[in-house]
């Protein structure tokens, strides 16, 4: 059999994890990327990544700990197998990154630092400054470099992926891509093609994300028949700088290295935050989340500065919403060690120095919990997954995998802080075995993808290509202001609040730019590296995502994780009295169990090419290691609800030993 | 939110942009002004948005949006290098409001001189990704299995090397060296693919590599498993486009964004490379 050829869409974390395992299983890949690899998203990634290690350990963590927070964190929509599998291997990946030579910071003792983040009460926190994504994808990005001066990669870079290359039977054999540069569209064949192209954050219009999430990739391979799972889970990250052109991430590691957020108790109060005294401040998350303080989870943080700031009216400033995150207490020459590059940031877009004035920060689109729906095969003995499984990963389409930030299991809800850079090079790693054990067992692969198949598709695509760039007078849509239009509508009506009768007003206004969208009139028309053309493309493909997220939102009528509608928000308790309050705690955990019942459930897209809508169906969540319960993070009268949840499992528990037959 | 200067009170209007453009490679270059409405907090990428959107001259005339390379906009990529107002840095964090106080008239917006242009202010970086694989930039592990953690390594060392690992290959560097200059190779007919990429591979090898791949292979050398291509290193450094081939006039390190102390990393290299020819002198 001749060798193994895999092409892997992106090159982030997770598509250089991937390209270096295959390279190093024997296999050649064709690296494609938008651009440099070097340059990929993930070097935003600030605060750093998660594992159980050596010091949390003998605090009481464990792997299982960390499974267990990203569950509880994601509100329970995980899959808890491809969860368990990957908290296993974070001390390992870690190990590894480590061996890469990344900078970690180190204690005196030369041991990696750690430091803490949300949603959790351990520092299991490994990080480089607040650079620790730049550094990851470095250190991935180098190996990939050793790999391809030996001549296993090949990088194709500024290079725009167009869809998944399908035979007859529907399986995957390759793909088809464009040279930004020349325009040239070609076919890649491969025995199996991993998409690793990250989230879909330009749906929004501005975002944490580079330029480069656009999403086109998953949409292009959903498009072509893949599934899509959670579109409508997107994280907002609460502490962003605003912008004209983008909103820069501020880590979640500020708050981890002791970092307060805080409004002046008195409305716009017009002093200088460093002379408004103490007891003049209102430190919202640590009054109302004891336990957490400012590291609750990222969607009870978002809420919260969302609700300040838009129901409470005490932003800072009245026309641009905004929080203080303060660091002014903490010694400069710490400051500086851990969080450098995040400061540098601040100082250099606001002309602040964050070690002298608190910041301002409010919340931004950062993160798409959702993507390609793929498979996995649970291990019956670990919980986790079976290594080397050809389906761990793979699509429902044959061949074709997703990984990183663009596959859909791992964060459920809600993504706890510094687990993404984990899910990326976890993922890239632990699926090389399994797309090796895939190509070995198929009886045809690269070398022999008929010449028909690839002239059709790379025609098909040249089509599209074609029609764009001569089409008629009539077609005199901006993509420019049609991406502006969409980012405008996504933001105001899917994000931190969401309500079914804007949401309903929005899918239809999004159909209409849809349909303008498509018409699409190119103030360039050339055939040398035309930005025009590649981003009219990429808004088009926005659309089929962004109806989506829409609909998907619309019929989850309930609160969970990032999603929040306040119409089905379950109460507190209210009541004083023990037994009134055991009352309503018992109608809380009613109420709970009948809503999981509907909605703890994965939504599961798959778009109708003729009437150009996704058709929604849901699929159950693996929850066989961990049984759901409520999530409480501060809410009144959590202590009753957990005891009320406590006394139902261990009686469902007992019930069940009784059950089972008396063994012999 | 962006501190404007309380001082300047009178905002223009109208920003004026000129822009070096050039349609593709061995094309003229040609200048072009485009106006672009006053906002406060702009920076060179929302201009370089608001000029694709529009797309027409100062004078209304109809042109084709100007081609440029962005990534991230929070200067951590490397991607959005270009020359303004006569000056190598990233166009996400150059603010206008800061800009216009270096020239209140116009702003000045040409692509790197030391890369062929592609076309506008998109030029082609590939060069300085082969220094990357000529001074072997990486830690040559074994394998990517699980093999336990690395060494220790003391905190005096981490934070010598974090900063040179900040070099995120933006290329200003190279721009301001008198001694890194352009190498363009145009393709000749029914030359294939590889036989291209061949041909420029060695031409850049040739030429110098310049202070950002000499300061990555220092950072390596400094590292417990990395040290193990340390001689390989230095070779490639001693070699053609090696390390004698720097000037010392000392601009890399004054516009690096990263503040990365390339001069001091020239220096060590400097060194180590004298220490490695006499060692391999008396080893003969």
């Amino acid at each position: 059999m001749s060798q193994q050829r895999v092409v892997v869409i992106g090159g982030g974390l997770a598509g250089l994890a991937s390209a270096m395992k295959l390279a190093e299983l024997g296999t050649s890949v064709d690296l494609l990327s938008l651009t440099p690899v070097k340059r990929s998203h993930s070097v935003c990634a600030q605060g750093g990544i998660n594992s159980c290690n050596d010091q949390t350990r003998q605090l009481g963590d464990s792997e299982w700990k960390h499974f267990d927070d990203t569950v509880y964190g994601g509100d329970f929509l995980n899959h808890q197998p491809p969860v368990k599998e990957m908290t296993d291997w974070a001390p390992k990946v870690i190990d590894l990154m480590d061996r890469l030579g990344v900078p970690f910071n180190r204690t005196g003792e030369g041991f990696l630092d750690r430091r803490r983040f949300g949603g959790t009460l351990y520092k299991r926190t490994a990080f480089a400054g607040a650079t620790t994504g730049q550094q990851l994808l470095y250190g991935l990005d180098e190996q990939v470099r050793r790999r391809e001066s030996e001549g296993l990669v090949k990088k194709y870079e500024f290079w725009d992926f167009l869809g998944p290359m399908l035979d007859d039977s529907g399986r995957c054999r390759g793909a088809i891509a464009q040279d930004m540069v020349s325009m040239e569209i070609r076919a890649f064949p491969a025995d199996a093609v991993v998409v690793a192209t990250g989230g879909c954050g330009l749906v929004y219009g501005r975002s944490t994300m580079s330029v480069f999430c656009n999403g086109g990739a998953a949409s292009r391979c959903f498009q072509a028949g893949a599934k899509y799972g959670n579109g409508e889970f997107i994280q907002v990250h609460p502490t962003a700088i605003p912008g004209s052109d983008k909103l820069r991430l501020m880590s979640e590691s500020a708050r981890g290295e002791g970092g307060r957020v805080w409004v002046p108790r008195k409305p716009q109060d017009p002093r200088a935050a460093g002379d408004i005294p103490q007891n003049e401040r209102y430190y919202f998350l640590e009054e109302r989340y004891p336990k957490y303080g400012n590291l609750v989870p990222r969607d009870i943080a978002t809420r919260e500065i969302f609700d300040i700031c838009v129901n409470e009216g005490l932003s800072i400033d009245a026309e641009r919403m905004s929080v203080y995150l303060d660091l002014t207490h903490i010694p400069k020459a710490e400051l500086d060690r851990k969080l450098g590059g995040i400061l540098e940031i601040y100082e250099k877009f606001q002309g602040v120095d964050p070690r002298v004035e608190p910041m301002r920060i409010f919340p931004a689109v950062h993160y798409s919990m959702g993507g390609l729906w793929a498979d996995y095969v649970k291990d019956e003995t670990t919980g986790g997954l079976v290594a080397g499984a050809p389906q761990n990963h793979m699509t429902n389409i044959p061949g074709l995998y997703a990984i990183g930030e663009c596959d859909y299991h791992y964060h459920g809800a809600n993504r706890l802080g510094a687990n993404s850079l984990l899910s990326c090079i976890f993922t890239g790693l632990f699926t090389g075995s399994s797309i090796v054990n895939y190509a070995a067992d198929q009886s045809s692969g690269h070398a022999d993808v008929p010449s028909s198949l690839i002239e059709g598709a790379v025609g098909l695509h040249q089509k599209r290509h074609d029609d764009l760039l001569s089409g008629s007078d009539s077609n005199d849509e901006n993509p420019y202001l049609i991406h502006q239009e969409l980012g405008d509508i996504m933001t105001r009506v899917a994000t931190v609040v969401r309500k079914n009768d804007q949401l309903t007003d929005a899918m239809g206004k999004v159909d209409d730019l849809h349909q303008r969208v498509l018409r699409a009139g190119l103030s360039d028309t050339g055939s040398w590296s035309n930005q025009n053309v590649i981003f009219t493309k990429a808004v088009q493909d926005m659309f089929p995502l962004a109806k989506t997220l829409l609909k998907g939102a619309l019929q989850r009528d309930e609160c969970r994780g990032a999603h929040y509608k306040p119409e089905f928000e379950k109460p507190s308790l209210t009541s004083e009295d023990p037994a009134e309050r055991r009352q309503q705690a018992e109608a809380w955990c009613d109420e709970f169990e009948k809503n999981n019942s509907k909605y703890l459930k994965s939504t599961i897209a798959t778009w109708n090419n003729d009437t150009m809508q996704p058709e929604i169906t849901y699929e159950d969540v693996d929850t066989s290691l961990l049984a759901p319960r409520p999530r409480l993070y501060g809410l009144v009268g959590g202590e009753t609800i957990e005891q009320v949840w406590k006394e139902r499992t261990e009686a469902k528990q007992n019930a069940a030993k009784q059950n089972e037959p008396a063994m012999a | 939110m962006i501190a404007l200067d309380p001082n300047v009170k009178n905002r223009p209007e109208w920003i004026n942009v000129r822009v070096r453009r050039q349609d593709a490679p061995g094309q003229e270059p040609y200048w072009e002004l485009h106006k672009i409405a006053y906002e406060p907090e702009l920076n060179v990428i929302t201009i370089l948005q608001r000029i694709a959107a529009q797309a027409t001259t100062s004078d209304g005339k109809k042109v084709n949006p100007v081609t440029w390379d962005c990534g991230c906009l929070e200067e951590v990529c490397g991607s959005c290098t270009m020359v303004i107002n006569g000056k190598v840095r990233q166009s996400c964090s150059a603010l206008v409001d800061t800009l216009m106080k270096e020239d209140p008239d116009e702003l000045v917006l040409e692509p790197m001189s030391k890369f062929p242009v592609i076309r506008d202010l998109m030029v082609d970086r590939k060069r300085l990704f082969r220094g990357l694989q000529k001074v072997k930039a990486w830690v040559p592990v074994d394998s990517y299995y699980n093999m336990g953690a690395g060494e220790r390594i003391l905190m005096d060392d981490q934070e010598q090397n974090y900063p040179l690992s900040q070099c995120m290959s933006c290329g200003c560097c190279l721009e301001a060296c008198p001694q890194y200059t352009k190498v363009e190779l145009v393709r000749e007919e029914g030359e294939s693919d590889e036989a291209f990429e061949e041909r420029q591979n060695k031409a850049h090898d040739e030429a110098f590599v310049g202070a950002n791949a000499i300061s990555q292979a220092v950072l390596f050398n400094n590292h417990p498993t990395g040290k193990s291509l340390a001689g390989e290193r230095l070779d490639a450094l001693m070699g053609p486009g090696g390390i004698a081939a720097c000037g010392n006039a000392q601009n890399c390190v004054s516009v690096c964004p990263k503040e990365i102390p390339l001069t001091t990393s020239i220096a060590k290299a400097g060194r180590s490379t004298t220490i490695h020819a006499i060692k391999k002198w008396f080893e003969k």
